[in-house]
């Protein structure tokens, strides 16, 4: 008995100490080092990059291209969850499969099939775009398409399982209580994938942040123009001098930042699966 | 007539759920529709409620014309066997859905769901969610929210299916007490036989997508028209080739008028009841005839294993003759069983 509890003890704790380090060495060590990188000549230098005009469009832009994608993945991710979910039709499961597409294709060929399709001289589609007078490539739209491409599958993943949970009981009785389509919607369906919409939500945010190789290919990455956060953390690392590498760093520092919050506030919000049913 | 079902059909792709089915429900009825899983019974009750399609035929409600209006426009109160409870809303929430959809005035929400909560004895629960409810006190407010938007007609499918036996029996009164209180016209599914014979008014009992017969409760025991009504309903037997209840069968230790003589094959004791397997010694090889009496009768007439007897159906027995063979004889034909009874040929 006594045998058998120290060894399990063991096991524990030897489990414990590999994953602690398997995630020390792989992220938080290397995340931390950023952080130390970032403000080690003070604070000073840090604010003076943040003063930049160039990180401060930098990061408007990403931040305009990344509320874009999220908003488009918001719409469609409901609207292909609900149609993955309660509707049977031929292609479902080609549907669903190519849902998880962009996981598994390098941004980096997202990149290069957009330019194919927008682009003004070249692609199929963005001539007759360009002469609309609508630039997508080398331009905020292609920024955002591509962003959005990267980020679709998580909202979608976050709220198909949910929908298949709840089942269609409650919006069939809400619809016997007269309710119509949008109504059941809108008072049944929404509050019940809420949580996991949001969740969704937070982390195609948080992808969306930080995308670079889609992006590096579709904007050219021109400093004041289209160059997002992500590109200018690559450009300003790869150039000569303390200040370049102090703007990578925090620019750097800031995305980490701001993705740990996010996931931060959405843990301490979702209820426990238990108290959401 | 408050429903008008007629030549009503549905097909699941090959399936046959439904075919031709034609049904009348008087105003302030309580109707069972019995029969067992499968048999098309629940497909009715979602036709008529507009969440389900028939292929063909029509459906009226109150006089009008329902076949094409959308479920939210058949002003109709469905209640589902799991509740299909509102997670996210309290119980008074649930209640208020469908006068918030109508657009009631605020004040007059209150009161409806106030009434209709004393009625379903949740007063004390209005602010608990769903999730902190039992499953009986769940289906109590499933059934004040379908009848919150005074519905002109009540469906409930399956309604106590979910529940624990002692629930289900307690609740099963309730409706019928509830019932005699609102008068609304009442359809339920069931695939339970006691519910159907202590709670409807009236029972009509579906197989294989078809109706089989309809009538009061007793007299579906009674009189049924066929096997499958006949062994649907209650326990069988066979005896020279018809249908018959064990408990109409007399039993003696001697010889009486058209009796058939046998020998005890097998006794057994369950509760206050006896159940004997009865040998016919003219026909060797028909499976044993089922016999049961109450402990006290047993007693009385001193039946042991092994001893012949005499045994004959009382006087107005209900037999059906059994025009096709059934698979087990003396095995009480209830619910389990009832499934593998061929659909009979005649009517």
């Amino acid at each position: 008995m006594a045998d058998t509890a120290v060894s399990r003890t063991a096991t524990r704790w030897t489990l414990r100490v590999l994953v602690v380090g398997y995630l020390m060495l792989l992220v938080i060590w290397p995340v931390a080092l950023v952080a130390r990188e970032t403000f080690a000549r003070g604070l000073a230098p840090v604010i003076d990059a943040l003063r930049q005009p160039e990180v401060i469009f930098a990061f408007q832009l990403t931040l305009s291209a990344a509320f874009w994608a999220v908003v488009i993945n918001t719409i469609f991710g409901v609207g292909i969850s609900l149609l993955l979910v309660r509707y049977t039709f031929p292609g479902r499961r080609t549907l669903n499969a190519l849902v998880d597409l962009p996981l598994a294709v390098s941004p980096v060929v997202v990149g290069l099939s957009l330019v194919l399709v927008y682009s003004g001289r070249t692609g199929w589609l963005g001539g007759s775009l360009e002469q609309a007078g609508l630039q997508v490539i080398y331009a905020p739209p292609g920024i955002i398409l591509a962003t959005a491409f990267v980020s679709m599958p998580l909202v979608i993943r976050e709220v198909v399982p949910v929908l298949q949970e709840i089942g269609t009981e409650q919006e069939q009785a809400a619809t016997s209580l007269g309710a119509s389509g949008l109504q059941t919607f809108a008072r049944i369906t929404l509050p019940a994938i809420r949580w996991a919409l949001l969740y969704g939500v937070v982390l195609s945010l948080a992808r969306s942040l930080g995308e670079f190789g889609a992006v590096k290919i579709v904007s050219g990455g021109v400093a004041m123009r289209t160059q997002t956060a992500t590109l200018l953390v690559e450009e300003r690392y790869q150039q000569f001098g303390v200040e370049n590498s102090i703007i990578a760093y925090t620019a750097a520092f800031i995305l980490a930042l701001i993705a740990v919050l996010a996931l931060v506030v959405v843990t301490s919000f979702r209820p426990d699966k238990g108290a959401s049913q | 007539m408050s429903i008008k079902i007629a030549g009503v059909g549905k097909k699941f792709g090959n399936f046959t759920a439904l075919e031709d089915i034609d049904l009348d429900i008087a105003t302030g009825e309580l109707t069972a529709l019995l029969g067992p899983s499968g048999g098309g019974k629940s497909t009715l009750l979602r036709i008529v409620a507009g969440l389900e399609v028939a292929d063909l035929g029509s459906v009226e409600i109150e006089g009008v014309d329902a076949t094409g209006l959308p479920a939210r426009r058949r002003n109709v109160g469905f209640v589902f066997q799991h509740y299909a409870a509102f997670r996210h809303l309290n119980v008074a929430g649930n209640v208020a859905f469908g006068l918030k959809i109508r657009k009631w005035p605020r004040r007059e929400i209150k009161a409806r769901v106030a009434e209709l909560l004393e009625l379903v004895h949740l007063s004390q629960f209005a602010d608990r969610l769903p999730a902190q409810l039992s499953g009986g006190q769940r289906q109590r407010m499933a059934l004040a929210r379908a009848l919150a938007i005074e519905p002109s007609v009540l469906l409930l499918d399956e309604p106590f299916g979910a529940l624990d036996a002692n629930v289900r029996r307690e609740l099963r009164a309730w409706l019928r007490r509830l019932h005699d209180e609102v008068h609304v016209t009442t359809v339920f599914v069931t695939h339970d036989q006691e519910e159907a014979l202590e709670v409807a008014d009236r029972i009509v009992v579906i197989n294989h997508g078809r109706i089989e017969q309809i009538g009061p409760p007793h007299e579906l025991y009674d009189h049924p028209t066929s096997e499958f009504v006949m062994s649907f309903l209650g326990p069988v037997t066979t005896l020279d080739g018809h249908l018959v209840r064990p408990h109409d069968l007399e039993i003696e230790t001697h010889p009486f008028p058209d009796a058939y003589p046998g020998r005890i094959q097998r006794f057994n004791r369950v509760g206050f009841e006896v159940r004997l397997d009865i040998q016919l010694t003219e026909d060797e090889a028909a499976p044993p005839a089922l016999v049961t009496l109450n402990r006290a009768a047993a007693t009385a007439k001193a039946l042991e294993l092994g001893m012949p007897v005499w045994i004959a159906p009382v006087a107005g027995a209900s037999q059906v003759r059994i025009t096709t063979p059934v698979a087990s004889g003396a095995e009480d034909l209830d619910l389990s069983t009832a499934d593998s009874v061929p659909q009979p040929t005649f009517t």
